[in-house]
Protein backbone atom coordinates (compact mmCIF):
# COMPACT_ATOMS: atom_id res chain seq x y z
CA UNK A 1 0.00 0.00 0.00
CA UNK A 2 1.47 3.37 -0.97
CA UNK A 3 2.43 5.78 1.74
CA UNK A 4 -0.01 8.67 2.03
CA UNK A 5 1.86 11.72 0.77
CA UNK A 6 1.07 14.93 2.55
CA UNK A 7 1.97 16.90 -0.56
CA UNK A 8 -0.76 15.23 -2.58
CA UNK A 9 1.30 13.29 -5.08
CA UNK A 10 2.74 9.84 -5.10
CA UNK A 11 5.99 8.98 -6.82
CA UNK A 12 5.49 6.80 -9.87
CA UNK A 13 7.46 3.81 -8.57
CA UNK A 14 4.26 2.50 -7.05
CA UNK A 15 2.88 2.18 -10.55
CA UNK A 16 6.07 1.01 -12.27
CA UNK A 17 7.72 -1.68 -10.13
CA UNK A 18 10.04 -3.22 -12.76
CA UNK A 19 12.48 -0.31 -12.72
CA UNK A 20 16.02 -0.86 -11.54
CA UNK A 21 19.01 1.17 -10.54
CA UNK A 22 21.41 2.12 -13.31
CA UNK A 23 23.67 -0.85 -13.98
CA UNK A 24 27.45 -0.83 -14.08
CA UNK A 25 29.50 -2.07 -16.96
CA UNK A 26 33.14 -2.93 -17.23
CA UNK A 27 35.71 -2.49 -19.91
CA UNK A 28 38.44 -5.12 -19.91
CA UNK A 29 41.96 -5.31 -21.24
CA UNK A 30 40.91 -7.65 -24.07
CA UNK A 31 38.07 -5.28 -25.05
CA UNK A 32 40.57 -2.45 -25.17
CA UNK A 33 42.91 -4.41 -27.45
CA UNK A 34 40.14 -5.26 -29.91
CA UNK A 35 38.92 -1.68 -29.99
CA UNK A 36 42.42 -0.28 -30.42
CA UNK A 37 43.03 -2.68 -33.33
CA UNK A 38 39.85 -1.57 -35.08
CA UNK A 39 40.53 2.12 -34.54
CA UNK A 40 44.21 1.93 -35.48
CA UNK A 41 43.18 0.27 -38.74
CA UNK A 42 40.58 2.97 -39.35
CA UNK A 43 43.03 5.81 -38.65
CA UNK A 44 45.60 4.22 -40.99
CA UNK A 45 43.06 3.98 -43.79
CA UNK A 46 41.76 7.52 -43.45
CA UNK A 47 44.72 9.52 -42.16
CA UNK A 48 42.43 10.98 -39.48
CA UNK A 49 44.29 12.22 -36.37
CA UNK A 50 42.47 10.76 -33.38
CA UNK A 51 39.60 8.42 -32.62
CA UNK A 52 37.89 8.50 -29.22
CA UNK A 53 35.20 6.32 -27.73
CA UNK A 54 32.88 8.11 -25.30
CA UNK A 55 29.97 6.50 -23.48
CA UNK A 56 26.52 8.08 -23.54
CA UNK A 57 26.86 9.12 -19.91
CA UNK A 58 29.84 11.31 -20.85
CA UNK A 59 32.81 9.18 -19.86
CA UNK A 60 35.87 8.67 -22.00
CA UNK A 61 36.39 4.98 -22.75
CA UNK A 62 39.34 4.93 -25.17
CA UNK A 63 41.62 7.20 -27.20
CA UNK A 64 43.66 6.05 -30.21
CA UNK A 65 46.01 8.06 -32.43
CA UNK A 66 47.51 11.47 -31.67
CA UNK A 67 47.02 12.43 -28.02
CA UNK A 68 44.46 15.24 -27.77
CA UNK A 69 45.79 18.63 -26.67
CA UNK A 70 42.49 19.50 -24.95
CA UNK A 71 41.01 18.32 -21.65
CA UNK A 72 39.66 14.88 -22.64
CA UNK A 73 37.29 14.60 -19.64
CA UNK A 74 35.52 17.85 -20.49
CA UNK A 75 35.53 16.90 -24.15
CA UNK A 76 33.82 13.58 -23.39
CA UNK A 77 31.05 15.17 -21.30
CA UNK A 78 30.32 17.74 -24.00
CA UNK A 79 30.36 15.09 -26.73
CA UNK A 80 27.78 12.99 -24.91
CA UNK A 81 25.59 16.05 -24.33
CA UNK A 82 25.93 17.09 -27.97
CA UNK A 83 25.00 13.64 -29.22
CA UNK A 84 22.07 13.28 -26.79
CA UNK A 85 20.68 16.70 -27.71
CA UNK A 86 20.87 15.81 -31.40
CA UNK A 87 19.19 12.48 -30.70
CA UNK A 88 16.21 14.37 -29.27
CA UNK A 89 16.19 16.75 -32.23
CA UNK A 90 16.06 13.73 -34.55
CA UNK A 91 13.02 12.41 -32.70
CA UNK A 92 11.30 15.75 -33.04
CA UNK A 93 11.81 15.48 -36.79
CA UNK A 94 10.32 12.00 -36.76
CA UNK A 95 13.67 10.22 -37.15
CA UNK A 96 14.59 7.36 -34.82
CA UNK A 97 18.08 8.87 -34.49
CA UNK A 98 20.82 10.75 -36.27
CA UNK A 99 23.30 7.92 -36.61
CA UNK A 100 26.13 10.35 -37.23
CA UNK A 101 27.00 14.04 -36.80
CA UNK A 102 29.59 16.22 -38.47
CA UNK A 103 31.07 19.45 -37.12
CA UNK A 104 33.18 21.35 -39.61
CA UNK A 105 35.91 23.77 -38.61
CA UNK A 106 38.33 25.79 -40.67
CA UNK A 107 41.20 23.42 -39.92
CA UNK A 108 39.87 20.79 -37.51
CA UNK A 109 36.67 18.82 -37.93
CA UNK A 110 34.93 16.09 -36.04
CA UNK A 111 32.69 13.24 -37.07
CA UNK A 112 30.58 11.43 -34.48
CA UNK A 113 28.90 8.08 -34.99
CA UNK A 114 26.66 5.98 -32.77
CA UNK A 115 27.95 2.56 -31.69
CA UNK A 116 25.50 0.00 -30.34
CA UNK A 117 23.28 2.80 -28.93
CA UNK A 118 25.56 2.94 -25.89
CA UNK A 119 28.77 4.66 -26.95
CA UNK A 120 29.90 7.24 -29.47
CA UNK A 121 32.85 7.07 -31.86
CA UNK A 122 34.44 10.51 -32.29
CA UNK A 123 36.85 11.02 -35.18
CA UNK A 124 39.04 14.14 -35.20
CA UNK A 125 40.59 15.02 -38.56
CA UNK A 126 42.14 17.91 -40.45
CA UNK A 127 42.94 18.72 -44.07
CA UNK A 128 45.23 15.70 -44.43
CA UNK A 129 42.06 13.75 -45.22
CA UNK A 130 38.52 14.39 -46.44
CA UNK A 131 35.06 14.02 -44.97
CA UNK A 132 34.20 11.67 -47.83
CA UNK A 133 36.98 9.26 -46.96
CA UNK A 134 36.17 9.39 -43.23
CA UNK A 135 32.49 8.65 -43.95
CA UNK A 136 33.38 5.85 -46.32
CA UNK A 137 35.70 4.09 -43.89
CA UNK A 138 33.77 4.76 -40.70
CA UNK A 139 30.90 2.44 -41.64
CA UNK A 140 32.83 -0.84 -41.53
CA UNK A 141 34.68 0.35 -38.41
CA UNK A 142 31.37 1.10 -36.67
CA UNK A 143 30.09 -2.33 -37.74
CA UNK A 144 33.07 -4.01 -36.04
CA UNK A 145 32.78 -1.81 -32.95
CA UNK A 146 29.06 -2.59 -32.72
CA UNK A 147 29.93 -6.25 -32.46
CA UNK A 148 32.56 -5.73 -29.76
CA UNK A 149 30.36 -3.46 -27.63
CA UNK A 150 27.26 -5.60 -28.02
CA UNK A 151 29.23 -8.61 -26.76
CA UNK A 152 30.61 -6.51 -23.92
CA UNK A 153 27.20 -5.28 -22.76
CA UNK A 154 25.65 -8.75 -23.10
CA UNK A 155 28.41 -10.16 -20.95
CA UNK A 156 28.10 -7.56 -18.16
CA UNK A 157 25.57 -8.12 -15.47
CA UNK A 158 26.36 -11.83 -15.55
CA UNK A 159 30.09 -11.92 -14.99
CA UNK A 160 31.26 -8.36 -14.40
CA UNK A 161 33.88 -8.48 -11.68
CA UNK A 162 33.36 -5.91 -8.91
CA UNK A 163 36.09 -4.15 -7.02
CA UNK A 164 37.87 -5.96 -4.18
CA UNK A 165 36.41 -5.52 -0.71
CA UNK A 166 39.36 -3.50 0.68
CA UNK A 167 38.68 -0.95 -2.05
CA UNK A 168 35.53 0.34 -0.36
CA UNK A 169 37.17 1.19 2.96
CA UNK A 170 40.08 2.93 1.27
CA UNK A 171 37.74 4.84 -1.04
CA UNK A 172 35.76 6.10 1.97
CA UNK A 173 39.00 7.29 3.61
CA UNK A 174 39.98 9.14 0.44
CA UNK A 175 36.52 10.75 0.23
CA UNK A 176 36.94 11.98 3.83
CA UNK A 177 40.38 13.38 3.02
CA UNK A 178 39.35 15.09 -0.20
CA UNK A 179 36.06 16.52 0.98
CA UNK A 180 37.06 17.11 4.61
CA UNK A 181 36.27 14.70 7.44
CA UNK B 1 25.91 3.33 -14.65
CA UNK B 2 29.41 3.58 -13.25
CA UNK B 3 32.00 2.37 -15.68
CA UNK B 4 34.93 0.25 -14.53
CA UNK B 5 37.61 0.53 -17.19
CA UNK B 6 40.01 -2.35 -16.54
CA UNK B 7 42.14 -1.33 -19.51
CA UNK B 8 42.94 2.17 -18.27
CA UNK B 9 42.33 1.17 -14.59
CA UNK B 10 39.73 3.90 -14.14
CA UNK B 11 36.36 4.06 -12.39
CA UNK B 12 34.13 6.99 -13.27
CA UNK B 13 30.98 7.78 -11.31
CA UNK B 14 28.34 10.30 -12.34
CA UNK B 15 26.63 12.43 -9.70
CA UNK B 16 23.78 14.75 -10.69
CA UNK B 17 22.56 17.76 -8.69
CA UNK B 18 18.85 18.23 -9.42
CA UNK B 19 16.28 20.69 -8.12
CA UNK B 20 14.20 23.80 -8.70
CA UNK B 21 15.53 26.92 -10.43
CA UNK B 22 17.78 29.22 -8.38
CA UNK B 23 17.96 26.62 -5.63
CA UNK B 24 21.78 26.56 -5.46
CA UNK B 25 22.87 23.59 -7.61
CA UNK B 26 25.51 25.54 -9.52
CA UNK B 27 26.59 27.22 -6.25
CA UNK B 28 27.27 23.76 -4.77
CA UNK B 29 29.58 22.93 -7.67
CA UNK B 30 31.29 26.33 -7.57
CA UNK B 31 32.04 25.87 -3.88
CA UNK B 32 33.50 22.41 -4.51
CA UNK B 33 35.55 23.80 -7.40
CA UNK B 34 36.97 26.58 -5.23
CA UNK B 35 37.75 24.42 -2.21
CA UNK B 36 39.09 21.18 -3.67
CA UNK B 37 42.85 21.21 -4.34
CA UNK B 38 43.45 22.24 -7.98
CA UNK B 39 45.35 19.00 -8.62
CA UNK B 40 42.26 16.98 -7.67
CA UNK B 41 39.75 18.61 -9.96
CA UNK B 42 39.44 19.37 -13.63
CA UNK B 43 38.04 22.32 -15.46
CA UNK B 44 34.50 23.39 -14.58
CA UNK B 45 32.28 23.76 -17.60
CA UNK B 46 29.07 25.78 -17.45
CA UNK B 47 26.69 25.88 -20.36
CA UNK B 48 24.73 28.89 -19.16
CA UNK B 49 22.68 31.74 -20.59
CA UNK B 50 23.96 35.33 -20.64
CA UNK B 51 22.23 35.86 -17.30
CA UNK B 52 24.13 32.92 -15.79
CA UNK B 53 21.13 30.62 -15.63
CA UNK B 54 22.09 27.04 -16.42
CA UNK B 55 21.04 26.29 -19.99
CA UNK B 56 22.21 22.71 -20.37
CA UNK B 57 24.48 21.69 -17.47
CA UNK B 58 27.49 22.47 -15.32
CA UNK B 59 30.20 19.86 -15.18
CA UNK B 60 33.02 19.37 -12.70
CA UNK B 61 35.29 16.32 -12.64
CA UNK B 62 36.83 15.52 -9.24
CA UNK B 63 39.67 13.05 -8.91
CA UNK B 64 39.65 10.87 -5.81
CA UNK B 65 43.13 9.51 -6.52
CA UNK B 66 44.33 5.96 -7.08
CA UNK B 67 42.75 3.30 -4.89
CA UNK B 68 43.89 -0.31 -5.14
CA UNK B 69 45.28 0.41 -8.60
CA UNK B 70 42.17 2.21 -9.90
CA UNK B 71 41.98 5.92 -10.64
CA UNK B 72 38.59 6.93 -9.22
CA UNK B 73 36.81 9.99 -10.58
CA UNK B 74 33.51 11.62 -9.73
CA UNK B 75 31.84 13.57 -12.48
CA UNK B 76 29.56 16.20 -10.92
CA UNK B 77 26.75 17.58 -13.05
CA UNK B 78 23.94 20.04 -12.45
CA UNK B 79 20.80 20.29 -14.54
CA UNK B 80 18.91 23.46 -15.49
CA UNK B 81 16.38 24.26 -12.78
CA UNK B 82 13.93 25.99 -15.03
CA UNK B 83 11.04 23.77 -16.15
CA UNK B 84 11.43 25.26 -19.62
CA UNK B 85 14.63 23.24 -20.07
CA UNK B 86 13.18 19.86 -19.11
CA UNK B 87 14.45 18.18 -22.29
CA UNK B 88 18.05 18.93 -21.37
CA UNK B 89 17.45 18.07 -17.68
CA UNK B 90 16.42 14.60 -18.71
CA UNK B 91 19.46 14.03 -20.90
CA UNK B 92 21.86 14.70 -18.06
CA UNK B 93 20.33 11.89 -15.98
CA UNK B 94 21.51 9.32 -18.53
CA UNK B 95 23.85 6.90 -16.78
CA UNK B 96 23.55 8.61 -13.38
CA UNK B 97 25.07 6.84 -10.35
CA UNK B 98 23.85 9.15 -7.61
CA UNK B 99 21.43 12.07 -7.26
CA UNK B 100 21.48 15.06 -4.92
CA UNK B 101 18.21 16.95 -4.84
CA UNK B 102 18.93 20.56 -3.88
CA UNK B 103 15.74 22.00 -2.41
CA UNK B 104 15.23 25.71 -1.78
CA UNK B 105 14.20 26.07 1.89
CA UNK B 106 12.27 29.28 1.36
CA UNK B 107 8.61 28.73 2.18
CA UNK B 108 7.59 30.45 -1.08
CA UNK B 109 9.53 27.80 -3.05
CA UNK B 110 7.70 24.81 -1.55
CA UNK B 111 5.60 24.20 -4.66
CA UNK B 112 8.66 24.59 -6.91
CA UNK B 113 10.50 21.97 -4.80
CA UNK B 114 7.63 19.51 -5.01
CA UNK B 115 7.27 20.06 -8.74
CA UNK B 116 11.01 19.53 -9.31
CA UNK B 117 11.01 16.35 -7.18
CA UNK B 118 8.06 14.98 -9.10
CA UNK B 119 9.81 15.88 -12.35
CA UNK B 120 12.96 14.06 -11.15
CA UNK B 121 11.00 10.88 -10.49
CA UNK B 122 9.30 11.11 -13.86
CA UNK B 123 12.54 11.69 -15.76
CA UNK B 124 14.24 8.83 -13.92
CA UNK B 125 11.35 6.52 -14.78
CA UNK B 126 11.66 7.49 -18.43
CA UNK B 127 15.28 6.31 -18.35
CA UNK B 128 14.13 3.09 -16.67
CA UNK B 129 15.81 4.00 -13.35
CA UNK B 130 14.30 3.72 -9.89
CA UNK B 131 15.34 6.51 -7.56
CA UNK B 132 14.73 4.28 -4.55
CA UNK B 133 17.40 1.87 -5.79
CA UNK B 134 20.27 4.25 -6.42
CA UNK B 135 22.20 6.55 -4.06
CA UNK B 136 20.03 9.58 -3.41
CA UNK B 137 20.28 12.48 -0.96
CA UNK B 138 18.25 15.63 -0.33
CA UNK B 139 19.91 18.92 0.53
CA UNK B 140 17.85 21.73 2.07
CA UNK B 141 19.70 24.82 0.95
CA UNK B 142 19.42 28.45 2.09
CA UNK B 143 18.91 27.51 5.76
CA UNK B 144 20.22 30.95 6.73
CA UNK B 145 17.26 32.83 5.25
CA UNK B 146 14.57 34.15 7.63
CA UNK B 147 11.81 32.71 5.46
CA UNK B 148 13.27 29.18 5.51
CA UNK B 149 10.56 26.59 6.24
CA UNK B 150 11.05 24.20 9.19
CA UNK B 151 12.88 20.99 8.27
CA UNK B 152 9.94 18.81 9.35
CA UNK B 153 7.68 20.65 6.94
CA UNK B 154 10.17 20.33 4.08
CA UNK B 155 10.73 16.63 4.79
CA UNK B 156 6.98 15.95 4.76
CA UNK B 157 6.54 17.73 1.45
CA UNK B 158 9.74 17.00 -0.48
CA UNK B 159 11.08 13.78 1.04
CA UNK B 160 8.06 11.92 2.47
CA UNK B 161 9.57 8.48 1.76
CA UNK B 162 8.41 5.33 0.09
CA UNK B 163 7.12 1.99 1.32
CA UNK B 164 9.62 -0.83 1.79
CA UNK B 165 8.10 -4.04 0.49
CA UNK B 166 11.09 -6.41 0.65
CA UNK B 167 10.86 -8.24 4.03
CA UNK B 168 14.68 -8.38 4.30
CA UNK B 169 14.86 -4.60 4.36
CA UNK B 170 12.03 -4.11 6.85
CA UNK B 171 14.10 -3.20 9.87
CA UNK B 172 14.82 0.14 11.54
CA UNK B 173 17.81 1.98 10.08
CA UNK B 174 18.98 4.95 12.15
CA UNK B 175 19.85 8.11 10.24
CA UNK B 176 23.64 8.36 10.67
CA UNK B 177 23.51 12.11 10.14
CA UNK B 178 20.72 13.01 12.61
CA UNK B 179 20.44 11.68 16.12
CA UNK B 180 17.20 9.86 17.00
CA UNK B 181 15.94 10.01 13.43
CA UNK B 182 15.56 7.06 11.07
CA UNK B 183 16.04 6.38 7.35
CA UNK B 184 13.85 3.26 7.58
CA UNK B 185 11.11 3.01 10.17
CA UNK B 186 7.67 1.54 10.79
CA UNK B 187 4.58 3.71 10.80
CA UNK B 188 0.92 2.65 10.91
CA UNK B 189 1.94 -0.92 10.12
CA UNK B 190 4.04 0.03 7.07
CA UNK B 191 7.80 0.19 6.65
CA UNK B 192 8.90 3.53 5.24
CA UNK B 193 12.25 4.61 3.83
CA UNK B 194 13.39 8.11 2.94
CA UNK B 195 16.51 9.65 1.48
CA UNK B 196 19.10 11.08 3.89
CA UNK B 197 18.92 14.85 4.14
CA UNK B 198 21.39 17.64 4.79
CA UNK B 199 20.98 21.28 5.73
CA UNK B 200 23.10 23.71 3.75
CA UNK B 201 23.99 27.28 2.97
CA UNK B 202 25.72 26.71 -0.36
CA UNK B 203 26.98 30.29 -0.75
CA UNK B 204 29.09 29.92 2.39
CA UNK B 205 29.74 26.22 1.79
CA UNK B 206 27.92 24.99 4.91
CA UNK B 207 26.70 21.46 4.27
CA UNK B 208 28.08 21.28 0.73
CA UNK B 209 30.82 18.77 1.50
CA UNK B 210 28.64 16.86 3.99
CA UNK B 211 26.21 16.21 1.16
CA UNK B 212 28.92 15.37 -1.35
CA UNK B 213 30.68 13.02 1.06
CA UNK B 214 27.47 11.14 1.82
CA UNK B 215 26.43 10.69 -1.81
CA UNK B 216 29.91 9.74 -3.01
CA UNK B 217 30.29 7.14 -0.25
CA UNK B 218 26.92 5.66 -1.18
CA UNK B 219 27.99 5.49 -4.83
CA UNK B 220 31.31 3.84 -3.99
CA UNK B 221 29.40 1.15 -2.02
CA UNK B 222 27.53 0.19 -5.19
CA UNK B 223 30.82 -0.74 -6.90
CA UNK B 224 31.47 -3.71 -4.62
Amino acid sequence: MPRPFSSGWSPPWHESPPLTGASSWSFREEDSLRIHDILRGFLGETNARTALIVDRAGQLVATVGEAPVFDPTAFASLTAADFSANDQLARMLGEAEFGALFHQGERESMYLADVARRVILVVLFDNRTTLGLVKLRVKPAVGQLNQVFTEMFDRDGTSAPGVESAFLGEAEDEIDKLFGS
Amino acid sequence: MSMINYASREINCKLVYYGPGLGGKTTNLEFVYNKVAPGSRGKMISLATETERTLFFDFLPVDLGTIRGFKVKFHLYTVPGQVYYNASRKLILKGVDGVVFVADSQIERMDANIEAMQNLYENMVQHGYDLTKIPFAVQYNKRDLPNAAPIAELQAAVNPGWTVDEPARQRPVPDPYHESEFLVWQEDGHWIERAPYFEAVAVTGDGVFDTLKAISKSVVKTLG
